[in-house]
């Protein structure tokens, strides 16, 4: 059976199950019930060969029980077979309901509720799997490329008993891939879609090495201090996701848990500086966990002002504030910057002296209260002398405030956005990505 | 469960060199409470099966969680298509070398099972711990959860390997974000989730709960008003459940063989260290005893087979500061020829084995912790990881903690507050000037060790003792 047949059986066996927890619950409880699925194709590269390659099917239905004022919830395998998965559930839902009476009531449990049905099906085209190894290593023979190909169609489904029903199912690939010179020097390249196009994999290809060859420059060591910086948008999105990590959620923001707390006590970041969820391109279901949909578009900080949190049902309930539908968790999942003025020709003279970095790694809060993130410089960053890339340089740690890099620092935004595909694969392929410019800042503070 | 691998293994139609299948169930359950009320019960199982076949120098793999004959044989043609498909392209060719036969079995020792404590008991004890920690007004959050698992893998081969393992995990925590206007504090039991362990419901509550819960809630409003760690270059003494993120970060990912090898270098990073390094470099000081101990009982990381069937031993690392050995499992090891340890593991059934640490502990000294202060004239004392940050070689570092006292003339004096730290691995680890004896030894663990394409999470565990490095650049947080 192809699989978009296969899928086509999951959807309805999805929604067979749903019935069958209906048909078995009183009118006093209350469920959710999503589903999260995947077949994916990994394949790993080292110096241009590969590494590892396999497959992987996978899917996970998750019941929640909603009884007294009370809530519990179960996860079992779904393999897309009524015959298989609903007796697993089945036996899940009756483990529920020994254990919910046992629990203590939750005062901020949020029911289903509503008529909210969707249906999303994002198809492509993507390499046969026995073509993979073969279509993306020759144009790469003689360079030192590692990486990993990951692609195939991820699923998500939602029913619960007020009847609302979702759907969305994708179909995607993503290839994530680094080039290294003698000198253990790289560049970085990512790019993700839903067609396969040889074209576009070859002017990557062409652009990464275009890009090594001015890291062959000897590299410029730099002293620990405050430079003017320009970060391109892949590192932009790197620290847009400390904003999802005890960030602009509502529930941080009330527990003393957020970097964000001085914006809502007043302070504000440069009036450049807009963000804004947008699921309009987002290739991302816009229903969370309790089937609600979010708005196209959510302003959150607008012209440096905290003007929105991102505030859950729960949160809602909890903090007696209105919800805009944010997930569970009130991270942002559609994020875009608005882009600034700064065109790309006028990146390198505005910048004038100062460092260039297209990529950060490994973020952390070294001062959450104060929104101050250490991080390392990685892949292709330079020193600019007179609005000119003059050397790479040795990999930098930076410790630098957000209230400053997007606040009294910041010099101006691109008039381009890049979008940056979330392409993590803990536990299942990722979704989405974020919409971000690229970022002039002024004295930017370098530790290491 | 072996049996029926065997036969679907047997029954195996393709012309492979090898073939593993390695079926993985587990059953976890996860409670959580934050300020008294509860903020999630779960319960999850999740099975599932790797099957893996070498042919023609090259592994394939394909995971699916339909158990039956048929979708493991399907499986099976699909993994052979995968290596067949990517052979010519092969990073390295593989022999039956990298799947040696094995048998054998390993359970997690424990007392109680993971049925002992009912879930509406284990709500009540952390809506109690919760409530113990707010000691103050000035506590503005409160957490406390709890998770187990039991893990049961089953691992079959064409060369008659047949191996059973089942891990019972405990996964504890709790802490508190204190508050007094524009000023949080967070402390917590040891880190998130730190208190990870093999074993049954005897690990939690344990006899000196509610004595840590105490101090955790009492620590976390001494922090609001504690002096900011000061900017200097002194001695720095970590606690061992800082040490637990110190040698994972700067000793268990450089040694990974697969970083160096290169295969990491997309996404978690390479390392400084290089293959000639093994059994010449001089890490750190003549102190640093490292050792590779998948067989400390209770330990997180501890296995009695890694995921491909080798037997787990315990291994020196490092021996008085010289690099021995590296963290590499039999397919690293063919690649490099560097001696290695049985550490190829797998997060879980949809995910194929590569590198990892398992337990990395640090040997203890032979001081004791009020020896080892009263030695130092001027320094800081710190506890708790809160930030960790390195780079892509594991060279230049920057952590911080929860909680600091300043050593001033041979006594812990001051309380101080977001106490941080720099340095580069290996002046770092020269720089180790004192090691705690066994009266300081502590063991922690954690199930979030990232690393992989595609990305997997593991559990490993960090054994280690009370240390003093000296020189070391520390600073604080905004005032």
């Amino acid at each position: 059976m192809a699989i978009s047949d296969e899928l086509r059986v999951a959807e309805q066996v999805f929604a067979q199950i749903a019935d069958a927890v209906a048909s078995v619950l009183d009118m006093s409880a209350h469920f959710t019930l999503t589903l999260s699925g995947e077949d994916s194709q990994f394949t790993r590269f080292n110096r241009a060969r590969v590494r590892q390659t396999g497959t992987v099917s996978d899917g996970t239905l998750t019941l929640t029980l909603m009884q007294n004022e009370r809530t519990t919830s179960a996860a079992v395998p779904f393999v897309g077979e009524f015959e298989t998965d609903w007796p697993l559930l089945k036996t899940a839902l009756v483990e529920l309901q020994t254990v919910v009476p046992q629990l203590p009531i939750d005062p901020f449990l949020v029911l289903p509720e509503g008529s909210a049905t969707s249906r999303t099906v994002n198809r492509g085209e993507l390499l046969a799997a026995d073509a993979i190894a073969a279509t993306l290593l020759p144009p790469v023979q003689g360079l030192d490329f590692t990486g990993i190909y990951a692609a195939g169609l991820i699923f998500r489904g939602y029913a619960d008993s007020a009847g609302q029903r979702h759907w969305f199912e994708s179909t995607s690939y993503s290839l994530d891939f680094s080039l290294f010179d003698a000198q253990n020097r790289a560049v970085k390249g990512t790019f993700a879609g839903s067609q396969w196009q040889p074209s576009r994999f070859v002017d990557k290809i062409t652009q990464a090495k275009h890009q090594l060859t001015l890291m062959a420059r000897p590299a410029k060591t730099i002293e620990r201090g405050q430079y003017r910086t320009y970060l391109a948008p892949a590192a932009v999105a790197e620290l847009l996701h400390m904003f999802s990590w005890g960030g602009v959620g509502e529930a941080d923001l009330q527990q003393g848990n957020s970097a964000f707390g001085l914006l809502r006590q007043g302070q504000s970041l440069s009036a450049q500086f807009t963000l804004q969820e947008n699921f309009e391109r987002a290739n991302m279901p816009r229903f969370n966990s309790y089937g609600e949909v979010a708005p196209l578009q959510l302003p959150v900080i607008q012209q440096g002002r905290l003007v929105n949190s991102l505030v859950s049902s729960r949160s809602a309930k909890e903090y007696k504030v209105p919800s805009n539908y944010a997930s569970r968790g009130e991270y942002l999942r559609a994020p875009e910057i608005m882009p600034g003025s700064l065109t790309a020709d006028q990146i390198l003279p505005q910048l004038d002296r100062g460092l260039y970095l297209s990529n950060l790694h490994y973020l952390n809060w070294s001062d959450h209260p104060n929104g101050r993130v250490t991080g390392m410089t990685r892949y292709a960053c330079f020193w600019v002398e007179n609005g000119e890339v003059t050397a790479p340089i040795e990999n930098l740690r930076f410790d630098e405030s957000l209230y400053h890099c997007f606040g009294d620092g910041l010099v101006n935004l691109t008039n381009f956005q890049d979008t940056i595909a979330d392409i993590d694969t803990y536990d299942r392929r990722g979704l989405g990505g974020s919409c971000v410019p690229g970022v002039l800042v002024d004295d930017f503070t370098y530790t290491l | 469960m072996l049996k029926f691998l065997s036969d679907v293994v047997a029954a195996a139609s393709i012309p492979a060199d090898w073939i593993g299948i390695r079926a993985v169930k587990d059953r976890s359950r996860t409670c959580a409470i934050r300020d008294a009320h509860p903020e999630r019960n779960t319960q999850h199982l999740d099975h599932g099966a790797m099957v893996e076949v070498l042919a023609h120098g090259q592994f394939g793999y394909s995971a699916t969680n339909n158990l039956t004959q048929a979708s493991l044989a399907a499986a099976m043609e699909t993994a052979y298509a995968q290596a067949v498909a990517a052979s010519d392209w092969s990073v390295h060719r593989f022999t039956t070398a990298a799947r040696p036969k094995a048998t054998g079995q390993y359970v997690s020792p424990h007392r109680k099972g993971l049925d002992a404590l009912p879930p509406g008991e284990l709500n009540q004890i952390l809506l109690q711990v919760c409530d113990q920690l707010k000691v103050s007004d000035k506590i503005a959050q409160t957490t406390a959860s709890a998770r187990s698992h039991d893990i049961e893998t089953w691992f079959v081969s064409s060369n008659g390997s047949e191996i059973y393992q089942r891990d019972y995990l405990i996964e504890t925590h709790f802490g508190t974000i204190a508050q007094d206007g524009p000023t949080t504090q967070l402390r917590t039991d040891h880190g998130y989730l730190a208190q990870s362990y093999q074993g049954g419901w005897e690990l939690f509550p344990g006899l000196d709960l509610w004595q840590r819960v105490q101090q955790v809630g009492e620590q976390a409003v001494e922090l609001l008003h504690a002096d900011n760690c000061p900017d200097l270059t002194a001695t720095l003494v970590l606690a061992p459940d800082q040490m637990m993120l110190q040698i994972h970060e700067s000793i268990g990912h450089p040694l990974e063989l697969d970083r160096i090898l290169g295969d990491e270098r997309n996404y978690a990073g390479g390392s400084f260290i290089k293959l000639e390094d093994f059994g010449s470099l001089e890490y750190g000081s003549q102190l640093m005893n490292v050792t590779f101990d998948p067989t400390v009982v209770g330990e997180l990381g501890s296995y009695g087979f890694d995921d491909v069937g080798t037997p787990a031993t315990r291994e020196y690392l490092i021996r008085e500061g010289k690099l021995e050995r590296g963290l590499g499992g039999l397919e690293s090891q063919q690649r490099s020829q560097v001696p290695g340890v049985a550490n190829s593991r797998a997060s879980s059934w949809n995910r194929p084995a590569i590198d990892r640490m398992a337990n990395i502990n640090l040997e203890p000294g032979d001081l004791t912790f009020e020896q080892m202060i009263a030695n130092i004239e001027h320094g800081i004392y710190m506890e708790t990881n809160r930030s960790w940050s390195i780079d892509d070689q594991r060279h230049k570092f920057q952590f911080g903690c929860e909680y600091g006292k300043l050593i001033e003339n041979g006594r812990l004096t001051r309380t101080l507050k977001n106490p941080n730290y720099r340095s580069v691995t290996p002046q770092f680890w020269h720089s180790l000037s004192q090691v705690g004896n066994a009266s300081t030894w502590d063991v922690y663990g954690t199930p979030f060790c990232g690393k992989g394409e595609p990305n997997q999470l593991i559990r490993v565990g960090h054994g280690a003792p009370v240390c003093a490095f000296e020189t070391i650049e520390m600073f604080g947080g905004a005032v």
